[in-house]
């Protein structure tokens, strides 16, 4: 098992280098840097440019700036934003439990209704629901988030008055953000009712955002499940006189389970990928919206060490995964 | 804890809401955040607006809803009769904002407003590097090679002596970037080490006390009871991001902000019919044009030039684009509400014969490719970059002129235009200050030609001379007849097809009273409130 762990890690080394050397690299290929897209149409003094090119370090050949910015990162250091001056890691540690706090909110609203639809759709195979099911998710899955965003809006907020129009929170609470996570903060704060205000508050966006991950997971449960229902042991259990919820929650969905789960750890990417919509749509201060404005302004920083620390979870994330099916089949394990 | 019902929930939240819209709190839905609260560091109108207008005052201030100046931090001034000299007599007792984190000890006097000048002019000054993209504005105004020097006469006088006589001064000094700040406060950093929080925790004289900044989320003000003006009448300000103009129009529907910035000009009208909102619209001071790059083959010819702007359909580019209404046809570079406005030019009408003709007898064979460089995105001069270029294509079609359009990222856009890559690209310019100094000099002097930012690349001695007479004169109808020559020249030459000057709209509730459209784009809520 050690030598698995070890061949593990000894993986994340040259990942984390190409990771810094792909975004060092593709945000310079982007014609125009900093300084001449903060001064856009403006006149830009050629002295001011070379000083300002000079104090940030970006005058210097591209493979100092490449060895300077490793030599930071290997002393903790993510640098500051070019445009705002804040350092990366306040920017980034201020953003990103926003965008977990919704993918988490969009991961449970897919996964309870994604599940129960493909296991009903699966126990009453060719019927309407089956096919109504299937049907939805189709289109769920092919949905437009932004499209789909701004209908909610129109109809649940606008023209219903339910659900607040975007935001986290309605702008009467001043709720001072120690955490980060808005329903955590809110119930620490002095003001409880805040909290189901902010419930209310992530109630579409995570409808949004969870859409394509509960149709994919919906059709994968369906799938699965129908296959589990066909299996000999399933037979031997209705043969034991069990129960048909307990054939088909203990025996059935436990084992089509592990397909979904796969899948739903997969769908981790797509929810951080559609996170940059729903945060544009429902003003959502996430890392999506960071991110994509840094790449507007040139604001290298930002750029390189925002991804790399996605790219960082990303991989531990991956790790943990491998290291446990490691665990759980010895097979694997013992591959070279 | 106690769960509660969704219903109940839903009733607290909607309770909420209403709450949030009481009398004294105003919400203003924004474009974007700002990049930071130290100004002179940025050129942004969001930063502006989230400072400058809201935080700091300058030593005069452009009058509301005008391109004129009124006295604000100096309540008089004098100018030497050679124009080099302008002494300022601050107004007294004007307080700094008391926070957390900022006790001002005493009120405004010199020692702010030389701090504020010498920080971007002084290289020695201790606070000048700390700046990393140094002074984007000040240094693109050309202030360095401007200002000979900025003295303290007494206590609360100050005396700005100019290089050359500069027409726009006064006009110049109202712009964000020579906002005042305290230099107490500066100090108090300094010593502190923590100079970093001007950026972050700004002080001022303004009519709001900075609060708060969730990072794209909201900044909080609230109302400064010491402000010079009168305290504004909104106790609190609020000012949420919300990127989409849609979504900033639903919020203004939902009552969740009282005032929606920049709403496209095809939502105009749906806000309009709506009973419970209303549109504020103004002639912006922009000019939304497309440069035709004369150092290229082909454009390098004046009647190419007139022959492409005679082809060009611009009332159905206004209509389609724009909106009926939405915007004016342009006749020359800047719009007819500025100085010298030369009313007696006129864009040739559209006649595909003459422009064949033309194309002609210059020898530009039939199926000429041109490229067009459009940005992605769409901005106030310029709604739909893509359908504008489709149009103009269409257009060359007619005389056999092929247009390869190139939608480009913006800064890409800057980047290649700047460096005459292009044959023509579609662009547009805001005016910072109301002069028309302010659009020529940048956009089409000689100087700017070199640099790439004059993007048609076209440089005129004679037009040069007209316009670098008028910025060291003074008096407005010598000026205004000198920029009524230029744009003779200018038409005589086409280096651009002058679109369209877009309106500036602002959506907001019934109930919003006191809130007025700046043709400048900057946004001010000292005098708003909701009703």
């Amino acid at each position: 098992m050690f030598s698995f762990i070890a061949r593990r890690v000894g993986l994340l080394i040259p990942t984390f280098f190409g990771i810094t050397l792909l975004t060092f690299a593709l945000i310079r290929m982007i014609p125009g840097d900093p300084v001449e897209v903060m001064m856009g149409e403006r006149r830009v003094d050629p002295e001011m440019h070379a000083q300002a090119m000079e104090r940030l370090g970006l005058n210097k050949p591209l493979y100092e700036q490449y060895f300077d910015y490793i030599g930071k990162l290997a002393h903790g250091d993510l640098g500051e934003s070019l445009r705002t001056r804040e350092s990366v890691w306040t920017e980034f540690s201020a953003l990103f439990p926003a965008t977990l706090e919704l993918s988490m909110a969009a991961l449970l609203f897919a996964g309870i209704l994604g599940l129960l639809a493909g296991v009903i759709a699966a126990l009453k195979r060719g019927s309407l629901f089956d096919h109504g099911v299937m049907g939805i998710s189709l289109a769920g899955y092919s949905m437009p988030i932004f499209w789909w965003g701004l209908i909610l809006i129109m109809f649940f907020s606008v023209t219903l008055g339910w659900t607040p129009v975007s935001g986290r929170i309605d702008l009467l609470y001043d709720i001072e953000p120690r955490t980060g996570f808005m329903l955590i903060d809110t119930l620490l704060s002095d003001e409880p009712e805040a909290f189901w205000d902010a419930l209310h508050h992530m109630i579409l966006p995570a409808i949004v955002l969870g859409t394509i991950p509960l149709a994919v997971i919906a059709r994968m449960t369906r799938s699965s499940m129908l296959e589990v229902l066909r299996e000999d042991y399933i037979r031997t259990a209705r043969a034991k006189g069990l129960s048909p919820a307990r054939v088909v929650f203990v025996h059935g969905l436990r084992n089509a389970l592990i397909p979904v789960l796969t899948v739903v750890g997969l769908q981790v990417g797509t929810l951080l990928a559609g996170a940059v919509l729903t945060e544009t749509i429902f003003s959502w201060p996430g890392i999506g919206k960071w991110l994509i404005e840094a790449i507007g302004a040139r604001d290298y920083p930002v750029v390189q060490n925002g991804i790399l620390l996605i790219a960082c979870l990303v991989i531990l994330v991956n790790f943990v995964v491998d290291i446990l099916y490691g665990f759980a089949n010895p097979r694997i394990r013992h591959q070279r | 804890m106690k769960r509660l019902p969704l219903r109940t929930a839903l009733a607290v939240a909607l309770l909420s809401t209403a709450v949030s819209v009481s009398a004294k709190n105003l919400v203003v839905c924004t474009e974007a955040s700002p990049e930071g609260f130290d100004i002179v560091q940025y050129t942004t109108a969001v930063t502006a607006d989230a400072s400058a207008e809201t935080v700091l005052n300058r030593l005069v201030d452009f009058a509301p809803g005008t391109t004129d100046v009124e006295p604000a931090l100096a309540e008089r001034w004098d100018i030497s009769p050679d124009g080099l000299e302008y002494t300022f007599y601050l107004r007294p007792g004007v307080k700094f904002h008391s926070t957390d984190y900022f006790k001002p000890t005493r009120t405004l006097n010199a020692d702010d407003v030389l701090w504020s000048f010498q920080r971007q002019l002084d290289p020695n000054h201790p606070w000048h590097k700390l700046s990393l993209v140094g002074y984007p504005y000040f240094e693109s105004m050309g202030f360095k090679d401007l200002l000979k020097s900025v003295d303290k006469v007494d206590d609360m006088t100050v005396k700005i002596t100019l290089n050359h006589a500069e027409s726009p001064f006064l006009r110049d000094i109202a712009m964000p970037f020579n906002s005042i700040y305290s230099a107490e406060y500066a100090d108090q950093l300094l010593k502190a080490g923590k100079t970093a929080e001007l950026n972050s925790k700004p002080i001022g004289t303004g009519p709001f006390i900075f609060v708060r900044y969730n990072k794209d989320a909201q900044v909080r003000f609230k109302a400064n009871p010491d402000y010079f003006r009168g305290k504004p009448p909104s106790d609190v300000l609020i000012f949420a991001v919300t990127t989409d103009s849609n979504v900033r129009l639903q919020k203004l529907k939902a009552n969740e902000c009282q005032i929606a910035l920049y709403p496209k000009p095809d939502e105009v009208k749906n806000i309009r019919k709506d009973p419970n909102l209303k549109v504020d619209e103004l002639a912006a001071l922009m000019t939304s044009y497309i440069a035709m790059n004369s150092s290229h083959k082909y454009l390098s010819d004046v009647r190419v030039r007139k022959a492409i702007d005679m082809a060009f359909d611009k009332q159905t580019y206004l209509n389609t684009v724009h909106g009926e209404g939405n915007a004016l046809v342009a006749i020359n570079p800047y719009p007819p509400t500025m100085l010298g406005f030369n009313k007696d030019m006129q864009s040739p009408p559209r006649d595909l014969d003459k422009a064949r003709a033309l194309l002609k007898e210059a020898g530009v064979p039939e199926g000429t490719v041109l490229t067009l460089f459009t940005r992605n995105g769409g901005g106030p001069t310029n709604p739909n970059p893509m359908l504008g270029a489709q149009l103009l294509q269409s257009d060359l079609q007619k005389i056999g002129i092929k247009l390869d359009i190139r939608v480009m990222e913006w800064g890409e856009m800057l980047k290649r235009a700047k460096s005459g890559e292009h044959d023509l690209v579609s662009t547009g310019w805001g005016g910072d200050n109301g002069d028309p100094d302010n659009f020529l000099t940048p956009l089409l002097s000689c100087e700017a030609a070199k640099n790439g930012e004059n993007y048609a690349r076209w440089c005129s001695k004679d037009f040069e001379a007209l316009i670098t007479r008028a910025r060291n004169i003074t008096e407005p109808e010598q000026r205004a007849a000198l920029y009524e020559q230029a744009q003779v020249i200018f038409h005589q030459d086409q280096p651009w097809i002058n679109v369209v000057h877009p309106m500036l709209f602002t959506a907001m509730r019934k109930n919003v009273e006191g809130y007025i459209l700046s043709p400048l784009t900057n946004n001010n809520f000292a005098t708003t409130r909701v009703k």
